[in-house]
């Protein structure tokens, strides 16, 4: 008999196609894992309406878990996700990977975060663009180091 | 009833999504095409949400798929607006910042509405369009208190569109008999928000003279046929297909 237990640890093996770094439990995208039998129920939340790394992700999750048990994947929208969500050690590796984790504010006009470099800590930091590689990211350069990299938006 | 809204909600998404799409790879500079890009993903994200919602509510006689990409030009209920040319990027812009007001208000007022489901749809998608304002509002104040050129090309741009802003704040049948936001009620809202920023941008507001409706009831411009044939060419030649 398999146990809610068991499901979140192979959970904690499934990771993000795009930020390999991070699982799926780092992210804050699963919201509810339920055994009835032989068949689980597993609930997530997509990041953003569009990320394209959904698919991919509900896939990588039934291939796991599908071993042990039926897999249901269930898509709830609401509550939304929000990056405080994401857990402490999910933060910390996105920084040791490169990728500056979530700074509150600057989301008016003509404002930006002040995100430091996550490679040489400085504060004199530029943002390039509001846009990046995915629809979680925005784009900035160290002024400092000169180090180009990644800033995890916060999302709320 | 609530099928023909909720399809008018996704069509709307859709067919500006795929707009901004013909953008990519052909962007003046490579930071824009990825925010265009980026908008045109989280529109395409939002409205297959709304298309599997719409499926549902048809009894899943219909696949979301098969809603985007195999109904005809009058079965579709965007808002005419959308369905404009892109223009240069000036066009483009504004285009996009009078949808991105409309949207914020609009989702604003649906996470208040009665339907579950509507609800949470426009709960995720109001914090990505905050971004998508922020982003068409800063070009039209760059722009158009940019140079004269940028100015004029953005003035320009915002005269030609005028006409199919109406639309965005007028309430269709299936808006009045249902329990959701009705557009008209936010009028004086879009314009006060679109007044701040055109002023800020130093662009005149153009004088409300002949505006177009109908895309809300599926009568469009010649436009939208020609954006048809291309999104749907590949599910008329190949029923079916995946990739």
């Amino acid at each position: 008999m398999v146990t809610t237990e068991q499901i979140w640890k192979l959970l904690g093996d499934v990771a993000d196609p795009e930020i390999p770094v991070l699982s799926v439990l780092d992210l804050g995208i699963v919201r509810d894992v339920t055994v009835t039998g032989e068949r689980v129920r597993i609930t997530i939340t997509p990041t953003y309406s569009g990320c394209p790394a959904m698919n991919t992700i509900e896939a990588d999750i039934r291939e796991k878990v599908q071993a042990l048990a039926t897999v249901d994947v269930v898509t709830q929208l609401s509550p939304a996700w929000t990056t405080d969500w994401l857990t402490e050690s999910g933060k910390q590796k996105l920084k040791e990977y490169g990728i500056a984790p979530p700074v509150e504010g600057g989301t008016g006009m003509f404002e930006n975060p002040k995100v430091s470099c996550p490679r040489c800590e400085s504060a004199n930091t530029k943002m390039l663009a509001q846009f990046g590689s995915t629809a979680c990211k925005s784009m900035y350069q160290c002024q400092d180091c000169f180090e180009p990299f990644d800033h995890f938006k916060c999302h709320r | 009833m609530k099928q023909d809204y909720v399809l008018h909600l996704a069509d709307t998404h859709l067919i500006l999504g795929q707009r901004l799409g013909e953008w990519c790879g052909h962007n003046f500079v490579l930071e824009q095409d990825i925010a265009m890009s980026n908008i045109a993903l989280d529109l395409f994200g939002q409205c297959r949400s709304l298309y599997q919602y719409a499926a549902e509510l048809g009894g899943n006689t219909q696949t979301e798929d098969q809603l985007a990409f195999l109904r005809g030009e009058r079965q579709y209920k965007n808002h005419l607006l959308v369905e404009q040319p892109n223009g240069d990027f000036a066009f483009t812009l504004a285009r996009q910042f009078f949808f991105d007001v409309y949207h914020q208000l609009l989702c604003e007022e649906l996470v208040k509405c009665s339907d579950k489901q509507l609800q949470a749809i426009a709960e995720k998608s109001l914090k990505e369009v905050r971004y998508h304002l922020t982003w068409s509002s800063e070009w039209m104040i760059r722009l158009g208190d940019g140079t004269t050129e940028s100015h004029d090309r953005l003035q320009t741009a915002v005269n030609e569109l005028w006409m199919w802003t109406h639309e965005l704040t007028t309430t269709a049948s299936y808006e009045k008999a249902l329990d959701v936001p009705k557009p008209a009620n936010f009028r004086t809202a879009w314009q006060a928000k679109v007044r701040a920023i055109l002023n800020e941008a130093t662009l005149e507001i153009p004088a409300d003279g002949t505006q177009q409706a109908g895309g809300k009831e599926g009568i469009h411009t010649e436009h939208l046929g020609y954006i048809l044939s291309e999104m749907q060419m590949m599910q008329r030649t190949f029923p079916g297909m995946t990739w």
